[in-house]
């Protein structure tokens, strides 16, 4: 039964992967070109989805939308599981002072509120950057920021291996470092890695789209789920329209999907 | 028998008498957007306690919202001397401040001298600082006062709008008020009190003392949306100033609750960064700092699409530093622009720039290509940006769209100077021009495009200030209009701001208000606050 949950799941994500690299192809219209006779316009022949508040065809920023989130949430969420990786596996395995260091700096990041480090990092950015270039910043902002809870978990784990009667017997037998890390160490921790890439995911595109609820994520005109979702602000708006639920209808089945490909507790044991 | 008649005729009398006085008071309920910051109508910097000031403060002059003419108030006439220097007042006699104590000559000077005293530093008192000296004030008796300023004073009668007068012999001090209402509590952070002064000195038609309401609840809430959800409960009867979005969840509820007094004060512009000192890249100092450019900019911006789109119609195109809800000053020989990316086209074609493959380069072959910066969080200059985006990308201009946080997007444009471009909106209660002169005057801190200049950078800014000190230490109101309309004629041929809209003056009422009249100006709901009552279904019949 879970099996086929997960083939469910990344078929789902496959589709919408695909559909968004050849969004080009599926949707006629440029995600930015805005359509002003035609603000809110209900879906049509011309505008499958409708269009937004500016006119702009609304299918078209969603799939142009599903390749920013989709793309860029995976490579801020690989970005995080390297340093807490490293980090996790550095401060469990050596102990001391790095142990202490690295912990006191994962706490530290922990306690300051992210959203809030990067309103601060955006506003010291130059602000002569183009909107691909923007999108990029904020996942490697996002990458760059989000390791502590993954480091936490990766820690823990870490420090099972270290105490544990293989890893003193290899030592005993005088097995080099690196040998350590790859035959026994790397290959404990794979599924607490995989895992936490999975989780992190979903929590990045959640996290661009709260920024982009602030005006702080992808800048405008490209799209991302995280502003296609400001759309929804508009509360009558969206009454009256209820097709513009769609971004956030893909934004909860695409957290559900990653979710469902997960591997489980026995999976991960 | 006789007796016992009497007693019912005079005990349907007192109900009568009662049913009256019900149906003329009851007490109003609206919001303060923060927390007022003071109650001393001397020091009044903040919009909540302008509210408060307002609705609670006695002037000797009050500029009617609606016909934007000066009215007599506590005083019943006054003449200005011909250097602009003095002023005379004739004050109504026999009036008391709302704790008993009379009003007199003597509290006018009380109150003159303390708003010009330059340890208090009051920004209302700001207003009458026109040079050197020291303020003199006379009483040749209880009812008569004459100020004299150290220099003329341009506009000096509609600055004594502003003026609540303080008591000088009541201990209450600023508590003791001469405005229809009174502050009887106040809770920090959550509500302030006004009840109906007893002693106010209108009356109505009919001569019934005013106000009508017994007091106004004044709930202190910064979240707008709460504000909404409230008045739709019927728990507030009034909103003072509603955004385009609001009005229109209101207006689907029910049309009769919203009300859309015209063209407003507040403009929402940009503006290109000119100063020298800015760390501009390659070219774009030297494009910024051509009209040219700027001017084509501002004719490719189609500014009622942003009217239509953004604003839900709830708008006008602005195209001057003047809303033409200011009627005086407003210049209306300047001609409305039309979009016109053709003509843009040319205007660029004539400074040196190509247009060529739908990009457009500058005479050394640079890309013409500019960061706008807003603030974040607000969706409405969001959207006004991304539309200016699309309008520029038909001349060929890339413009991106950046938007930061309120603090960091305030340090770049008034300390750093990081900033190619910025789009912000004008909040703006003072008709008279010499409430902008820091935006307009070269060394003015809100000099937006190139702030605090030592010596006028331009020709034009250089005619800009000479007509502002012209203007601002003339006395003839004709000449003085005749001055700022040649700098708004500069203003719309040089661009530094370029216009964009002027928002519409919303406000929402309860069907229970009555005798509410918004107007363009602020307070736009309840400027005549002492004669809106809350109705029986009866009188609001009647209305109908």
């Amino acid at each position: 039964m879970r099996k086929t949950v997960q083939i469910v799941a990344v078929s789902i994500l496959c589709c919408l992967a695909t559909l968004a690299l050849c969004a080009g192809w599926v949707t006629p219209y440029s995600y930015s070109h805005q359509f002003r006779e035609l603000p809110n316009a209900a879906p049509s022949a011309n505008h499958l989805l409708g269009t937004d508040s500016l006119g702009r065809d609304l299918l078209s920023r969603i799939l142009y939308g599903t390749r920013v989130s989709l793309f860029l949430a995976p490579l801020a969420a690989l970005m995080t599981t390297i340093i807490a990786g490293a980090l996790g596996v550095t401060a469990g395995l050596l102990g001391g002072w790095y142990e202490r260091i690295i912990l006191s700096l994962a706490d530290l990041s922990m306690a300051l509120p992210l959203v809030f480090v990067l309103i601060a990092l955006r506003a010291m950015l130059p602000l002569d950057v183009a909107p691909a270039v923007s999108v990029a910043v904020t996942f490697l902002l996002l990458g760059l920021l989000g390791w502590p809870s993954s480091l936490r978990v990766v820690w823990a784990a870490a420090r099972n291996i270290r105490e544990s009667d293989y890893l003193l017997l290899a030592r005993s037998h005088g097995t080099g470092f690196g040998r350590i890390m790859f035959r026994h160490v790397f290959p404990n921790l794979r599924p607490i890695l995989l895992a936490q890439f999975w989780i992190s995911i979903p929590f990045f595109v959640l996290t661009e789209t709260t920024l982009s609820m602030l005006g702080l994520g992808v800048m405008e005109p490209m799209p991302s789920w995280g502003n296609l979702l400001r759309g929804l602000e508009n509360v009558s708006a969206v009454g009256a329209n209820p097709w513009k639920f769609t971004p956030l209808v893909l934004l909860i089945l695409v957290v559900i999907c990653f979710q469902a490909i997960l591997p489980s507790q026995e999976e991960s044991t | 028998m006789r007796r016992t008649l009497t007693l019912v005729t005079a005990f349907v009398a007192l109900v009568f008498a009662g049913l009256v006085r019900a149906q003329s008071g009851g007490e109003l309920h609206f919001c303060l957007h923060g927390e007022p910051k003071t109650f001393n109508p001397i020091l009044v910097d903040d919009e909540a306690a302008e509210n408060v000031r307002y609705l609670t403060g006695g002037v000797l002059i009050r500029l009617n919202r609606q016909t934007q003419e000066l009215e007599p108030g506590l005083a019943t006439s006054w003449q200005v001397s011909k250097d602009g220097r003095s002023v005379t007042f004739h004050l109504r006699k026999g009036l008391v401040f709302s704790d008993g104590t009379p009003f007199t000559s003597e509290d006018v000077a009380y109150t003159m001298k303390s708003l010009m005293d330059p340890q208090v530093h009051s920004p209302t008192g700001d207003a009458f600082r026109s040079g050197e000296g020291a303020l003199d004030v006379q009483t040749p008796s209880s009812d008569v006062v004459k100020i004299t300023f150290p220099a003329p004073v341009a506009g000096l009668e509609r600055q004594f709008d502003q003026v609540a007068i303080l008591s000088a012999h009541s201990p209450k001090k600023e508590m003791a008020v001469l405005g229809p209402f009174y502050v009887s509590e106040y809770k920090a952070g959550s509500y302030v009190q006004l009840k109906r002064n007893p002693n106010y000195w209108k009356h109505d038609a009919q001569g019934k003392p005013l106000p009508y309401l017994d007091g106004i609840r004044l709930d202190i809430q910064r979240n707008r949306d709460i504000e909404l959800l409230r008045f739709r409960r019927g728990e507030l009867q009034l909103i003072n100033r509603l955004d385009a979005e609001g009005f229109q969840h209101l207006r689907q509820d029910d049309p009769s609750a919203v009300r859309d007094a015209g063209a407003g004060l507040d403009a929402e512009e940009m503006w290109f960064n000119q100063s020298p000192t800015a760390p501009l890249t390659g070219e774009k100092g030297k494009w910024f700092r051509t009209t040219e450019f700027r001017r084509a900019v501002s004719m490719a911006i189609n500014r009622d699409d942003l009217c239509r789109i953004v604003f839900d119609g709830l708008a006008k195109p602005a195209y001057g530093p003047v809303s033409p809800a200011n009627h005086f000053w407003f210049n209306s020989a300047l001609p409305a622009p039309k979009p016109d990316p053709d003509g843009a086209l040319r205007l660029l074609s004539g400074a040196g720039f190509r247009y060529a493959n739908n990009e457009l380069r500058d005479s050394k072959g640079n890309r013409v290509e500019f960061t706008l910066v807003t603030n974040s969080g607000n969706a409405v200059r969001e959207k006004m940006a991304t539309m200016i985006q699309q309008d520029l990308a038909q001349i060929g201009i890339k413009m991106n769209v950046v938007t930061l946080d309120f603090p960091s997007l305030i340090e770049r444009m008034t300390r750093t100077f990081d900033y190619d471009a910025c789009l912000m909106g004008l909040v703006n209660t003072d008709l008279d021009p010499n409430g902008v002169m820091t935006v307009w005057l070269s060394s003015g801190e809100n000099h937006q495009w190139y702030p605090a200049q030592k010596t006028p950078a331009t020709p034009w800014e250089a005619e800009i200030d000479k007509l502002m000190h012209e203007q601002a230490s003339s006395l003839v109101e004709l000449d003085r209009k005749k001055k700022f309309d040649r700098v708004q004629q500069i203003a719309y041929e040089q661009q530094p701001f370029i216009y964009l809209i002027n928002k519409d003056a919303l406000v929402a009422y309860a069907p229970s208000l009555v005798g509410t009249s918004p107007s363009v100006l602020t307070p736009q709901a309840f400027w005549n606050v002492d004669t809106i009552r809350l109705g029986s279904p009866a009188a609001l019949e009647s209305q109908k």
